[in-house]
């Protein structure tokens, strides 16, 4: 499902960053009294108001790291109140475009918006908005789960005593209470995941970005971890996921984008996407790549 | 396999040396200055041939029985001499533990330490040219010499895998090795002291060494020479025993760590329990400045320059006795004003792509400026005047004390200033979280140290002025330009200090993304 606004080889103007800031007025709650005050709007009645402000803007996005172009022009609107998902093969420009979305990496040329503001424009506000994972970004591994929590807490400017609460929910709702007090450096890769999970949710975003969540995380704790996304979604939230496990994405997410070379391939709803066909014939069929062979003779056993 | 091996270690060698120019430029430099080292033994040892006989072999033995201890300490110290072929990464593959042994034992003697260690081993044949047979034995005993170099370090490195199966424990016991080393000389100056001289001590020490497994290859050839053959043989036998030994413990050490894996063994603290994060002020500053602490306890890669603090005032204390020039002492002060001060010279490198955070959370450049500072001068201040007063009473000087103070907190001052700028600019290839902080990254030993020099260098223009203040005070004797240096060196720094956190934090502010692609590509 190729976007018809965006014909391959289109030369975009490196300079060319558009400032949305101010075009859309939405009501953001301050975030001190999310998570912990359950009084708010419905999600439905949320989402109806959000339909007309994407949670996540891109257009013309460009990045190049030396003669190699990771991001080769991506324009997408993750709608918010989405639970979206983002495939690709390795080095497709996943990370990259979602490093660029929350402020980590600075785009040639483009212009991303969170639920209407500039990210580069206003980076302080859009990143308030936004809750991120990173996949290979290190963490303050010397702490410990539940000093590192209070501690991204804390950089987000939030008081004591809710920092307190928070991480405490947020530990239990990972099933980490009692590895709180081990020090991050000695988790688990899964238990790591669920740490930083942790810490992209202390300061309650409306849009959280994960990538590649449920790596080396075991099947109960990502069951779990489902949850807390479907109600974060059913609350208003909007939950970016890129994935290489096609059948999560396809049973999870409500709508998929398909990104290789740099490039949306295809973008929409599961199944405009998939077609009929499982998401990942039909993403093997987009990107490619495959070849049938049984591997070589000295390789079968019998 | 040994092939295979030591295609596997040339091809790791000529991976890193081609990933940047600089560490081609800094591998360059090393080999230049290897090759110039063996050269000027060389020449040391062909003039020692024109030596009476029992210098050189009072030479030849303590500097053998040296190399031979350094290579065994060095594992103790970092991960290994060679962690391209470490054990854990070779376990995958069914390699007998025998044939590993040797295969290992050749690789580490055609690395480049080893290689060194065995052609200045082979040229001490040349201080023996004018008798073949001597230089023959020195030639043999020269190999097993280093063959007991390379297999003694793989040995203990072998060995410490299975001891160091607690973190904590590796990451310490490097460190407190550490201490006696950078001890050892005044403590060698103190010990000699007691004794007549040191000249009439040294060949009799070579004398002992020359039994005991460290030095009795290194000896052989000067007890061939001096016409004792039998002697010269139960030497050999001593050499070749402990070569014998040294590669069976590490056989069975390699066989045991063949099959192991290392459990890590955690600590767990009560829930709730968050550590100075309840003790400072609850505002990201306040929290950059708990984390910042906790690091200094908890990473052995900062806490390891804490253990520098004491010594320098020891070793300056040693020798102004043994010089009996009683102003070293005072230089204790400011010296460790300048080694507190500048050990956060390129922090964001040692957070490494961890500084993602900051970024995230929306930290402003000053409030990550300020924690930074804060956590080192909550205990650098009280260190500083401590050392300074203490000094101060060891000399006896007291009229010294506000000049003293007054340069020891200027510098401090102005140091954490200068970090706060260049941490926020500099970003070093520098051990990763986790990695022994010896662990130096290859080619990383020239870019770091010409960064440092220049640091250190603008840290003496910046602190010019009381520098030059307590100068004239101690060349008048005035008490009024002591008084005078105090106040300057605390207004000074001060400025500095507010100076240095605002363009710090506000180029933080402004490259913060970039500097986090850099991080990123240094891991």
């Amino acid at each position: 499902m190729h976007d018809p606004r965006h014909p391959d080889g289109r030369v975009r103007h490196p300079d060319r960053l558009h400032r949305l800031s101010g075009m859309f007025d939405d009501v953001i709650p301050d975030p001190a009294q999310r998570l912990v005050e359950p009084s708010r709007p419905s999600g439905r009645e949320l989402r109806a108001q959000a339909d007309s402000t994407p949670a996540l803007r891109i257009r013309g996005l460009w990045k190049r790291f030396g003669d190699k172009v990771a991001v080769a022009g991506i324009d997408l609107d993750v709608p918010a109140g989405s639970f979206y998902g983002l495939v690709g093969p390795n080095g497709a420009g996943k990370t990259t475009t979602l490093s660029m979305a929350t402020g980590l990496l600075r785009p040639d040329a483009g212009s991303l918006s969170i639920l209407g503001t500039d990210v580069w424009a206003d980076p302080t506000e859009a990143k308030r908005l936004v809750g991120v994972l990173s996949d290979g970004i290190a963490l303050f591994d010397r702490l410990s789960g539940e000093q590192l929590v209070t501690y991204h807490g804390l950089l987000n400017g939030m008081d004591r005593a809710t920092v307190a609460g928070r991480t405490r929910d947020l530990l239990e709702l990972l099933d980490m209470t009692d590895a709180g007090g081990k020090l991050v450096v000695d988790y688990s890769a899964g238990m790591t995941k669920k740490i930083a999970l942790a810490t992209a949710l202390i300061h309650a975003p409306r849009l959280l970005v994960l990538d590649e969540p449920f790596e080396s995380v075991d099947p109960v704790s990502a069951a779990n971890i489902r949850d807390i996304l479907h109600g974060y979604v059913e609350s208003g939230g909007t939950v970016i996921v890129s994935s290489h496990a096609m059948d999560l994405v396809q049973r999870m997410c409500e709508r998929v984008a398909i990104i290789a070379g740099g490039r949306v391939l295809a973008a929409g709803t599961v199944d405009e996407v998939r077609s009929g066909s499982p998401l990942e014939d039909r993403f093997v069929e987009l990107v490619g790549g495959r070849h049938h062979s049984r591997g070589p003779a000295w390789l079968r056993t019998s | 396999m040994v092939a295979h091996l030591l295609t596997l270690r040339l091809l790791v060698l000529r991976n890193t040396v081609t990933r940047s120019p600089w560490q081609l430029v800094a591998v360059i430099v090393g080999a230049v200055y290897g090759l110039g080292i063996l050269l000027l033994v060389f020449v040391g040892l062909l003039a020692l041939s024109f030596a009476p006989a029992r210098l050189t072999h009072t030479i030849v033995v303590l500097a053998g029985s040296a190399t031979i201890l350094g290579w065994i300490i060095v594992p103790l110290l970092t991960s290994g001499i060679d962690q391209t072929l470490s054990v854990a990464k070779l376990k995958i593959f069914p390699i007998p533990p025998t044939r590993l042994v040797v295969a290992l034992m050749i690789c580490g003697l055609l690395g480049i330490p080893g290689a060194v260690t065995l052609l200045a081993g082979i040229f001490t044949a040349a201080s023996w040219w004018q008798h073949p047979l001597v230089a023959g034995s020195a030639v043999v005993m020269a190999v097993v010499a280093a063959l007991t170099c390379v297999s003694g370090s793989r040995m203990i490195e072998s060995l410490n895998t299975g001891l160091s199966k607690h973190r904590r424990y590796r990451e310490i016991s490097g460190i407190i090795l550490l201490v006696p080393l950078l001890l050892l000389g005044p403590l060698i100056t103190a010990f000699s002291r007691g004794l007549a001289n040191a000249a009439a001590t040294l060949p009799v020490l070579a004398d002992a060494l020359g039994w005991s497994p460290l030095g009795a290859s290194w000896s052989v050839p000067a007890t061939v020479q001096s016409g004792h053959p039998a002697l010269a043989l139960a030497k050999a036998g001593i050499a070749l025993a402990t070569l014998a030994v040294v590669v069976l413990v590490w056989r069975r050490s390699l066989g045991t760590a063949l099959v192991t894996t290392t459990q890590p063994v955690t600590k767990t603290v009560a829930r709730g329990a968050i550590g100075l994060f309840a003790r400072f002020p609850a505002t990201p500053a306040g929290a950059v400045a708990a984390r910042c602490l906790t690091y200094w306890a908890r990473d052995p890669r900062y806490s390891r320059q804490l253990i520098l603090i004491p010594i320098f005032p020891i070793l300056l204390y040693v020798n102004s006795r043994t010089t009996h020039l009683d102003g070293l002492v005072s230089a204790s002060g400011p010296i460790v004003a300048v080694l507190v001060s500048l050990s956060i010279f390129t922090d964001l490198s040692y957070d490494s792509t961890a500084f993602a955070a900051h970024l995230s959370a929306r930290v402003t450049g000053l409030a990550d400026r300020a924690g930074r500072v804060a956590a080192v001068s909550s205990f650098a201040v009280p260190i500083v005047v401590g050392i300074t007063i203490g000094s101060v009473a060891v000399s006896g000087s007291w009229s010294s004390l506000p000049v003293l103070l007054g340069l020891s907190l200027g510098i401090l001052l102005s140091g954490l200033g200068l970090s706060s700028v260049s941490s926020s600019r500099i970003v070093l290839p520098v051990p990763s979280p986790g990695d022994s902080p010896f662990a130096a990254k290859t080619g990383a030993g020239f870019t770091t140290a010409l960064t440092t020099f220049a640091t250190w260098g603008i840290l003496v223009v910046l602190a010019l002025p009381e520098l030059l203040l307590a100068i004239a005070s101690g060349a008048t004797g005035s008490s009024l330009l002591g008084w005078i240096t105090l106040v300057v060196g605390l207004g000074l720094g001060a400025v500095l200090l507010a100076t240095g956190i605002r363009l710090g934090g506000r180029r933080l502010d402004r490259d913060g993304p970039e500097l986090l692609t850099r991080l990123r590509v240094q891991r």
